[in-house]
């Protein structure tokens, strides 16, 4: 028998937030270059916008909160909520309303509820959900994929774009993204809408899901680290699959099919950067799975009957309000205790 | 709580220390629902004003002759009779703003507000103290409204007292004032800027009062301060 001799110290460091956060940052940039090399530079501004501006919101609402500012823009959450919201929010979309969208993050959503680890809900979903429901006409253009203009967008047209004084994105660049598209597409049955003008919605939805297969090797990337365990991700996802599953299966000529549901829109980049979020998620390993069931659920109710073509952002704020009723009653049993009472106790 | 209040002491409360939605919290369904303007806001703040006086004062007389066990029926009886005046009065002279106004008229006689005073105060006191309780609650109660109207309006829509003509009758109707050209922010209209508006006025009362108490001490640690006992030596 031989033994593998370890010296001594046993003991791990744990891995500090400031080292999480650059892990997670470090994850989404496959999923940012593919976006880039797919739809133009619209994202990376986006993301640089964001960082500059939420870094600077942070440094302001640290110190009128007479904080000290340089640990919590050290610890790199602020950065993290901005490249996400930044990744998040369409290419080409006006500088405004990236910043409007890092100020309700950062001071409203984060700062305003105690900062990093206080705030109840997902500060980068706050901040989505608010510009989508207050400027629904910037937020539901999405760029073109550069494969299918004949003049791929170059920087300085972005640049002009975002910073302009123009109101909007010329049409050219923009059209509905699939979810969008397959929601509105009115009588017609659903092979019918993939194959309408020369295959051009499959087409946009092959760039989505070469998109969202590079943001979920990020995450693989991140639970191979165990920056967050496999429990959300997979009931989430699993629940979202059945769920398109059962529908397709019973009538496949008006429900999208798994596929669609798994990748397009945000499904995997949500799953894996969103939903894991440890502030806002529930804790305990069971809790985490109906954490993620609840966000499946809701993404496919919200995508099918709702009114909005995306569900993400919605999905995983709802369940953010209910993770503290899960963690209640998911809390797991510690070795030796007897099983946890559920509920109000009854005394006799 | 002293039984008799000085009349100071009822304007203070109403308007600042006590306010019915700063500090009590009562009636945020009315107050979220529609401050979407200013119009709307000073609209159901009237009428709330209206039957918060009308309810003190009606409670205040008839409070040696109710028995304590049915007096919340009754009570409830006089708040929804005089919101039934209050939607008819609006009916009317102020018919378009009732009908953008609709259910929350009614609603006043669900309003904690005015079930509260008339519990807490005008059944413990004197006529003309409770009609003054009532009427100082009302004006707290709408100056928030009107607040948040304004800034809902403003942050919404970028213009101020539109429609005032649905109030003030034709000649307001010029009132309107353009801040901003051109613009929109739907989440201020949506119930959802109604929370965080609130949320924010209700902070910057903290802060007022906050500066306050510090001024207050501030002039206490100027004033001479009475002899304190040596401190008796207990060591060496």
């Amino acid at each position: 028998m031989a033994f593998i001799r370890v010296s001594s110290p046993h003991l791990h460091r744990p891995l500090s937030t400031r080292k999480v956060m650059q892990t997670v940052i470090l994850a989404t940039l496959p999923g940012l270059a593919t976006l880039t090399w797919l739809f133009g530079w619209g994202s990376i501004i986006n993301v640089l916008v964001a960082s500059a501006s939420g870094l600077l919101f942070e440094a302001i609402i640290l110190k009128m909160r007479r904080r000290n500012p340089l640990p919590a823009l050290k610890d790199n959450s602020a950065l993290l909520t901005c490249v996400l919201l930044g990744i998040a929010l369409p290419p080409l979309a006006p500088w405004w309303l990236v910043v409007t969208g890092t100020f309700v993050a950062i001071v409203i959503a984060k700062q305003l509820y105690g900062g990093l680890g206080n705030n109840p809900f997902n500060p980068a979903m706050a901040a989505y959900a608010l510009l989508l429901i207050s400027f629904p006409v910037e937020m539901t253009q999405w760029v073109t994929p550069a494969s299918l203009l004949d003049n791929g967008i170059s920087l300085g047209q972005s640049i002009t774009a975002v910073f302009g004084s123009a109101v909007n994105v010329p049409d050219a660049f923009t059209m509905a993204t699939p979810l969008d598209g397959f929601k509105h597409k009115g009588m017609l049955m659903a092979d019918e809408y993939w194959r309408q003008s020369n295959f051009l919605p499959e087409k946009i939805w092959q760039a989505w899901a070469t998109a969202s297969i590079a943001f979920m090797l990020g995450g693989l990337y991140l639970l191979w680290k165990r920056i967050f365990t496999w429990h959300i991700p997979v009931a989430m996802l699993g629940t979202l699959t059945v769920l398109s599953l059962l529908f397709y299966g019973a009538d496949a000529s008006n429900y999208a099919s798994p596929y669609v549901h798994l990748l397009s829109g945000a499904t995997l980049f949500g799953a894996f950067f969103i939903a894991t979020d440890p502030v806002t998620a529930a804790t305990s390993n069971k809790g985490k799975i109906w954490f993620g069931i609840g966000i499946g659920v809701l993404i496919y109710v919200i995508r099918t009957w709702g009114s909005y073509p995306d569900a993400v952002a919605f999905s995983v704020l709802l369940m953010n309000f209910a993770a503290p009723f899960i963690d209640y009653y998911t809390q797991p049993r510690s070795f030796g205790h007897n099983k946890a009472r559920k509920g109000i106790k009854n005394e006799k | 709580m002293s039984a008799t209040k000085s009349y100071q002491e009822i304007t203070a409360d109403g308007l600042w220390n006590n306010n019915p939605a700063l500090v009590q919290l009562l009636g945020l369904c009315p107050l979220l629902a529609v401050t979407g303007s200013v119009v709307n806001a000073l609209g159901l703040g009237i009428a709330t004003i209206l039957v918060l006086v009308g309810s003190n004062l009606s409670v205040s007389m008839i409070r040696n002759f109710v028995p304590e066990q049915v007096r919340l029926p009754a009570f409830v009886m006089i708040i929804a009779s005089f919101v039934t005046c209050a939607e008819l009065l609006m009916q009317a002279f102020t018919y378009e703003l009732y009908l953008i106004l609709g259910i929350f008229i009614p609603l006043i006689v669900t309003n904690c507000v005015i079930l509260g005073r008339a519990d807490a105060f005008a059944s413990k006191n004197p006529v003309i103290p409770a009609a003054t309780d009532g009427f100082m609650m009302g004006i707290g109660f709408t100056v928030v409204l009107v607040l948040l109207g304004a800034m809902r309006e403003l942050l919404g829509q970028g213009t101020l007292f539109e429609n005032m003509q649905l109030l003030f009758g034709p000649m307001a109707a010029n009132w309107k004032i353009v801040v901003f050209e051109d613009y929109s922010f739907l989440f201020a209209i949506l119930p959802p800027g109604a929370f965080v508006g609130m949320g924010l006025l209700i902070a910057l009362k903290n802060i007022v009062d906050g500066h306050l108490k510090a001024r207050a001490e501030r002039n206490r640690a100027d004033e001479p301060k009475p002899t304190v006992d040596r401190r008796v030596r207990v060591t060496g």
